[in-house]
């Protein structure tokens, strides 16, 4: 019998060489094996454990953590459409079917042959460009019934992916409105001078005069995060870019990253200079796999360029380079303490706070985590200066802020305002029409209805992280709600026992209203579980995972009462529908196979 | 001088670097707990011991009081809400409490009496959920997890071994034993682990040994789970 050691040697070895066999690498080495072999083989666990000297039980424990990674085989083209609630109404679902019929196969299964598995997944980030899907992690847009029957065909021929049309592939930028961050005539190099002009001190106060705030929804003050940082004492600072755009209906990091990387790596190195840095990490979410060669060469040539690696700019003491992370489908690693242990080879579970990754971080040690737009707004910041960038929206909401706009819109994509615009005039610009709602901020943000249009987007009023998913007066509150409950249960951590347990709780009372079988009783029952998620869950994600169904409940009442065609409480199991799994065992699905349409027992 | 909070109106010295549960344990202070054991870590998972900190519900045993902290605890809506999260634990796993050999010893069970659960409420998940009885000396029946990795962290922290860990997400998590074949004969558990003994529920269980104590005259059948503060603490002397 060979040893697993020369099985696996021979792809397992250059991984591990490159991630220095540290097991803090532990989540890039696994999604590396799995690029390798297809899945992550038992075998592989034996020579992991061996040569990382850690247990089996950790890289388990990781590897099923996360949905992109897999300790059983996988269809040889692993298919996962996009299950927003933006591709399902750009029709995904019949899509997807239709991808398993022209297959033979079952959704949430891999083909006998192990050619094909074909499943869901939570929003991959292109919603403006849907119904999307990720091949292998890669990402195909604007799919068509025709694009769909071609993709099977090159799957049933088995052809390579990189023999593909390149078409499939397209990721366009759909850059409908431009102000400060989107502008362009950004000279690489040319904030870095500025601020080393400064100085680290002067820096900050610029910083601090801009006023700018978190952009990843929080709206923390930057300059106060990169101050404590600075002055946390540490043996080491790291610098950390949330690129993990999870938040379904948001996709504006990914422009950022695809045309305007620069500045995010330039307002990561600025961070570093003024924190005191060597090491910056930028952890870009799973479904952007496809931008990583790009981002890789564009830190390869600003090393080049001088402005990364040893003495930047020419500075003796200026040393900063940058490494991209990898997620692997977990949008619990946006919240910023599950992000540091993803980053640290974990599982992505929140930590106990305080205490706070400004002073324990990554490895314990001081780390700034921010979003890629305010790493990108810092070098406008260090250009200009503080005041000129304060001078742009409102008094608590500086500057710009990057919204993409999708749904029901002529021109859904990328829209940057300064911060106060209001909702009506996103509608107006975007080609909306006969608007009933706009979710802002994704599933745990707020449902704007049309009474609202005239509230603002900014820390005042509507705080976003950038999501604007818009719903014409066609649409039905109630499904929409009911695909963001879905969501977070599927993307709960599972630590704590609120958010664990009642989501998918949640999750089965919404299905229970769809299914016709709702009465008053399940509406208080939401309610309570909604209290229930709120003051008992352990971080952000259990909080918000109520949002939807709150906001729609008070504004969109008649949606959920149309459901409730019981006013006494009616189970939520359903004969007939039970005898669902012997229908198909048997293959019948004749009138007489279902309970309705047999005669009563005498 | 020590310096002391108030729980529920009583004062509570406390010690630089203890919890808020911890203190309140020390003072002989029942605050509900599943995760929670004098002897570990804090972990902050069940959230059980959520308390009100002016105005903000936290759980106590993570967060660090302060001097002159003020604590509620046994307010009608946190017993309301722990209610519902135990409810929420029995309606995840499989328990049968009368058939089970830890009933009476059972914390899971004791907190749901001294929280007046008359019902699970909930729909039951009814999960599909394995026994593992290959262990000679002892028994994983993982419908009765709860997923408070004491073992986990007794494995690791105490046996230095890494026997357990939790595997999975949301509500598929679940708890994984160190083995190709997943299977507890085939990892270096032994009865004299600490992780043996730490079990809130009857999840890891002796075998040979079945209700050697009678029912009625176990552990919670003597008194309620709060007059024991906590059951694993080393009885003070009053």
């Amino acid at each position: 019998m060979g040893s697993p050691d020369t099985a696996c040697a021979s792809y397992l070895d250059p991984i591990l060489e490159r991630y220095g066999y540290r097991s803090v690498n532990l989540l890039q080495i696994l999604r590396e094996a799995q690029e390798s072999f297809g899945y992550i083989h038992p075998d592989a666990v034996d020579y992991l454990m061996l040569k990382l000297d850690i247990p089996r039980t950790k890289i388990e424990g990781v590897a099923s953590f996360y949905s992109f990674l897999h300790l059983e085989p996988r269809g040889k083209y692993r298919v996962l459409f996009s299950d927003n609630i933006t591709d399902r109404m750009l029709g995904s679902q019949a899509l997807m079917e239709r991808m398993c019929r022209n297959l033979w196969a079952e959704a949430g299964k891999i083909t006998e042959d192990g050619l094909l598995s074909v499943d869901t997944t939570s929003c991959t980030g292109m919603c403006d460009q849907g119904p999307a899907l990720l091949l292998n992690n890669i990402a195909l847009t604007r799919l068509t019934e025709q694009r769909v029957d071609d993709i099977c065909s090159l799957i049933r021929q088995q052809v390579p992916l990189h023999a593909w049309p390149t078409e499939f592939f397209q990721v366009t930028d759909n850059i409908h409105r431009k102000d400060l961050l989107l502008s362009e005539g950004f000279v690489p190099g040319a904030a870095l001078e500025a601020a080393l002009h400064r100085g680290a001190a002067g820096m900050l106060a610029e910083l601090e005069a801009s006023g700018l705030r978190g952009r990843g929804g929080a709206g923390f003050t930057t300059a106060v995060k990169w101050k404590s940082c600075r002055n946390a004492p540490g043996e080491q600072h790291y610098v950390v870019c949330n690129a993990d755009e999870g938040e379904p209906g948001t996709f504006k990091d990914r422009v950022l990253l695809n045309s305007y990387a620069d500045k995010v790596f330039e307002g990561m190195t600025l961070c570093g200079y003024v924190i005191g840095a060597k090491q910056g990490i930028l952890y870009l979410r799973g479904e952007y796999r496809y931008l990583l060669d790009k981002l890789n060469a564009v830190l390869t040539r600003r090393r080049a360029q001088n402005l990364l690696g040893k003495n930047i700019l020419g500075q003796p003491w200026f040393d900063f380079d940058i490494t991209i992370h990898l997620g692997a489908g977990a949008y619990i690693c946006g919240e910023e303490s599950a992000l540091l242990e993803s980053l640290e080879g974990k599982r992505g579970t929140p930590r106990n706070r305080p205490p706070f990754p400004v002073t324990h971080g990554y490895l314990n040690q001081p780390t700034v985590v921010n979003n890629v737009e305010t790493f990108a707004a810092t070098c406008h910041i260090a250009t200009a200066g503080g005041a000129c960038y304060a001078d742009i929206g409102t008094a608590k909401s500086t500057g710009t802020k990057i919204m993409s706009v999708s749904g029901d819109c002529a021109r859904p994509g990328i829209y940057e305002y300064p911060f106060g615009v209001s909702v009506r005039q996103v509608l107006e610009d975007c080609g909306a029409t006969h608007t009933q709602a706009v979710q802002v901020s994704g599933p745990s943000g707020v449902t704007v209805a049309a009474h609202e249009f005239d509230r603002q987007i900014g820390f005042e009023d509507l705080p976003t992280a950038g999501a604007f998913m818009v719903f014409d007066r066609n649409r039905d509150l109630f499904e929409v709600a009911r695909n963001f409950v879905h969501f977070f249960a599927h993307e709960s951590c599972g630590f704590c026992t609120p958010c664990r347990v009642g989501t998918s709780l949640l999750r089965n009372l919404m299905d229970k209203l769809h299914n016709g079988h709702g009465s008053p009783y399940d509406i208080k029952e939401i309610e309570n579980l909604n209290q229930l998620l709120l003051s008992m869950s352990h971080c952000g994600l259990g909080h918000t995972a109520c949002n939807p169904v709150l906001n729609t409940i008070v504004k969109f009442r008649p949606a959920y009462e149309a459901r409730m065609l019981h006013q006494e409480f009616t189970p939520a199991f359903d004969l007939d529908w039970s005898l669902q799994a012997a229908r198909q065992m048997t293959g019948r699905d004749d009138n007489l196979a279902h309970l309705s349409n047999t005669e009563p027992l005498p | 001088m020590s310096k002391t909070f108030t729980l529920d109106g009583k004062t509570i010295p406390f010690k630089d670097g203890q919890t808020i549960i911890q203190a309140a344990l020390d003072a002989g202070y029942y605050i509900p707990h599943l995760c929670h054991h004098p002897e570990f870590k804090p972990h902050g998972s069940c959230k059980l011991c959520t308390v009100v900190v002016s105005g903000h519900q936290t759980a106590s045993c993570t967060l660090q009081p302060a001097e002159g902290m003020v604590v509620e605890s046994e307010t009608e809506q946190l017993n309301a809400e722990r209610r519902a999260l135990t409810q929420m634990l029995f309606v995840e796993g499989n328990h049968f409490c009368p058939s089970c050999e830890k009933s009476g010893d059972c914390q899971l069970q004791a907190t749901a009496y001294h929280l007046g659960m008359m019902t699970t409420h909930y729909d039951h998940f009814f999960p599909n959920r394995p026994l593992d009885a290959s262990h000679d000396d002892y028994l994983l029946d993982l419908n009765r997890c709860i997923l408070c990795s004491l073992c986990v962290r007794a494995s690791r922290d105490v046996d230095g071994k890494n026997v357990f860990a939790l595997a999975g997400r949301g509500a598929q998590t679940h708890l994984i034993v160190n083995a190709r074949s997943g299977r507890l004969a085939d990892t270096d558990f032994s009865a004299t682990d600490k992780a043996a003994h730490v079990c809130p529920v009857g999840v890891i269980l002796p075998k040979k040994r079945g209700f050697a104590v009678p029912i009625g005259e176990r552990t919670f059948d003597k008194q309620p789970i709060d007059a024991y503060v906590d059951s694993r603490l080393a009885r003070k002397e009053s």
